[in-house]
């Protein structure tokens, strides 16, 4: 089964972390990363999304369209990055992810990606 | 002239023969397995245009033993006199007739159960089908660097496992080939399950595993359960074509166009079920595919018989107890006393979280709801099914029964 790991934190709680922590977290990050990738289970590298500020939201409404600043939804937190990874459960899914420095400092959402295989009815 | 895809043919068939080869003259699977990789692509490269040697199976040897010298070699210089004696393998060697056991070998230990599923269905594939990492993780569609970590993973392990290349001892063979099954079914599980929709067509695992299971059959003649293994796969294969509409919907078994079924299939598969049954004791392969005969063999699905194929889901449960086949008893119950019957056998079901919050089970019980006529609890409960779904094909396919109900 496949998986997607939303990773969901603040601009703010980044920047309240100090130099040290930062860059702790992401040597962290990329130990996390190596070893997902060496078990086989990560299917792509890790997306970090920039800063919400440069976020732009699209919506079409009786085919006009209308973009506003921001990401969407407008709050606190923001979709900051994901990876993808494959195992087969998501008990497995959320072991891993608890290894991930992320899921210490921020929150990270673990989802089944929808597949396109159908088995007999 | 040979074509290329002939030549694939040919490659798949050598590749475990050239591998057991090796492996028994240098040990070391997991670098003899790099070194017969690279030696079936550089045949595939230099056969391409139809020539080959005159004895392609002693060439992918030669090719295959001088990667793997080298890879020893570049290990490090203290390797260098012992291998450097190793480098050839006799000419004898080179030309001597497949030793048939090396495949069976080769699926056992590509089976070790210290690997996970879905590494044993990978290592299968590359070590006894001969395919290249890049096929398989097309196939399982994973990226092809994933799929390398997990096929260089895999036979780590088994490297530390210190499982040796022999062929396991009668009484233990069988215990072990109820491993080996397994994997071969999921590997045809994996094709078949993908190719409802246009956009995805991955038959190649599903003829990789039908071609597997022959030559398995054709090592051990006297196992039933190989033969129905083969003959499942059979008469599922055969109703491919039927399973889906143009637009990748999917059709369910009795709403089929059972005139687009393959017979050709089917006939191969009703024989091997005859044989199999006559044979051995029953295990789980043989039970399922005699069901899947039933259904092949019914002209109309109103002809399907129902009373027999409880029978054998009794069996089959009796043999293989597991939830999945519980839901499908209780189909067959439906539709032998009433969906009322199966509906009561559902529930006995509830208590089992590992299939009480399952799709498959809300969709099952939807179905003998709108059988029983209760309109709104089957929507409620095909809805249910929609939501708790991870397949695109069956979620739209449970919105439309529910729509419809």
């Amino acid at each position: 089964m496949k998986y997607i790991a939303l990773i969901h934190n603040s601009p703010e709680a980044w920047q309240a972390l100090s130099q040290e922590e930062r860059d702790q977290f992401n040597s962290d990050a990329d130990v996390f990363l190596k070893e997902l990738s060496s078990s086989g289970e990560l299917l792509d590298g890790a997306v970090v999304l920039a800063h919400p500020s440069n976020a732009k939201t699209v919506r079409v409404r009786h085919g006009a369209p209308s973009i506003t600043d921001g990401p969407f939804p407008e709050s606190k937190e923001v979709l900051a990055g994901y990876y993808t990874l494959e195992c087969e459960s998501i008990e497995r899914a959320t072991e891993i992810v608890s290894k991930d420095p992320a899921s210490r400092h921020f929150a990270v959402e673990v989802r089944p990606i929808m597949h396109m295989t159908g088995s007999d009815l | 002239m040979t074509t290329d895809v002939a030549v694939e043919g040919l490659l798949r068939e050598l590749a475990p023969q050239v591998l057991g080869v090796l492996v028994r003259r240098y040990g070391r699977f997991d670098a003899c397995e790099d070194a017969v990789q690279e030696a079936l692509l550089a045949a595939a490269r230099a056969w391409s245009g139809g020539t080959l040697p005159d004895n392609p199976r002693a060439w992918l040897i030669t090719v295959g033993s001088r990667r793997l010298t080298d890879e020893l070699r570049s290990e490090g210089a203290r390797h260098r006199r012992e291998e450097t004696a190793a480098t050839q393998i006799a000419r004898e060697e080179r030309i001597a007739p497949p030793d048939a056991d090396d495949t069976l070998t080769l699926l056992f230990l590509c089976a070790h159960p210290v690997l996970s599923p879905a590494a044993q269905a990978a290592l299968t594939l590359r070590a006894v089908g001969g395919l290249t990492t890049a096929e398989i993780g097309r196939a399982f569609l994973v990226p092809e660097p994933t799929m390398a970590q997990r096929i260089a993973r895999a036979k780590q392990k088994i490297k530390e496992s210190g499982a040796s290349f022999a062929l396991p001892t009668e009484p233990e063979r069988s215990d072990r080939l109820r491993v080996v099954l397994p994997v071969l079914y999921l590997i045809f599980n994996e094709g078949y399950v993908a190719s409802s929709g246009p956009e995805l067509q991955r038959p190649e695992l599903t003829r990789e595993a039908i071609r597997l299971a022959r030559e398995l059959r054709r090592l051990l003649p006297g196992e039933s359960e190989v033969s129905g293994l083969l003959a499942l796969m059979l008469l599922t294969e055969a109703r491919r074509p039927a399973r889906s509409g143009p637009d990748g919907t999917l059709i369910p078994l009795l709403d089929q166009d059972r005139s687009r079924w393959n017979g050709e299939l089917a006939q191969e598969g009703l024989k091997l079920v005859e044989d199999a049954l006559s044979a051995g004791p029953l295990g789980r392969y043989q039970l399922q595919a005699a069901i899947a005969a039933l259904h092949v063999e019914a002209e109309r699905a109103e002809d399907t018989d129902w009373p027999q194929i409880l029978a054998l889901y009794e069996l089959l449960e009796r043999v293989a107890p597991n939830p999945m086949v519980t839901l499908n008893r209780a189909v067959a119950l439906a539709m032998v006393r009433g969906p009322e019957a199966g509906l009561a056998l559902l529930r006995t079901l509830d208590g089992d979280r590992s299939i009480s919050d399952h799709h498959r089970l809300h969709a099952v019980r939807g179905h003998l709801l709108e059988l029983a006529g209760d309109r709104a609890a089957a929507r409620g409960e095909y809805l249910a099914a929609a939501q708790r779904t991870t397949s695109l094909p069956e979620q739209r396919y449970l919105e439309a029964r529910a729509a419809r109900v």
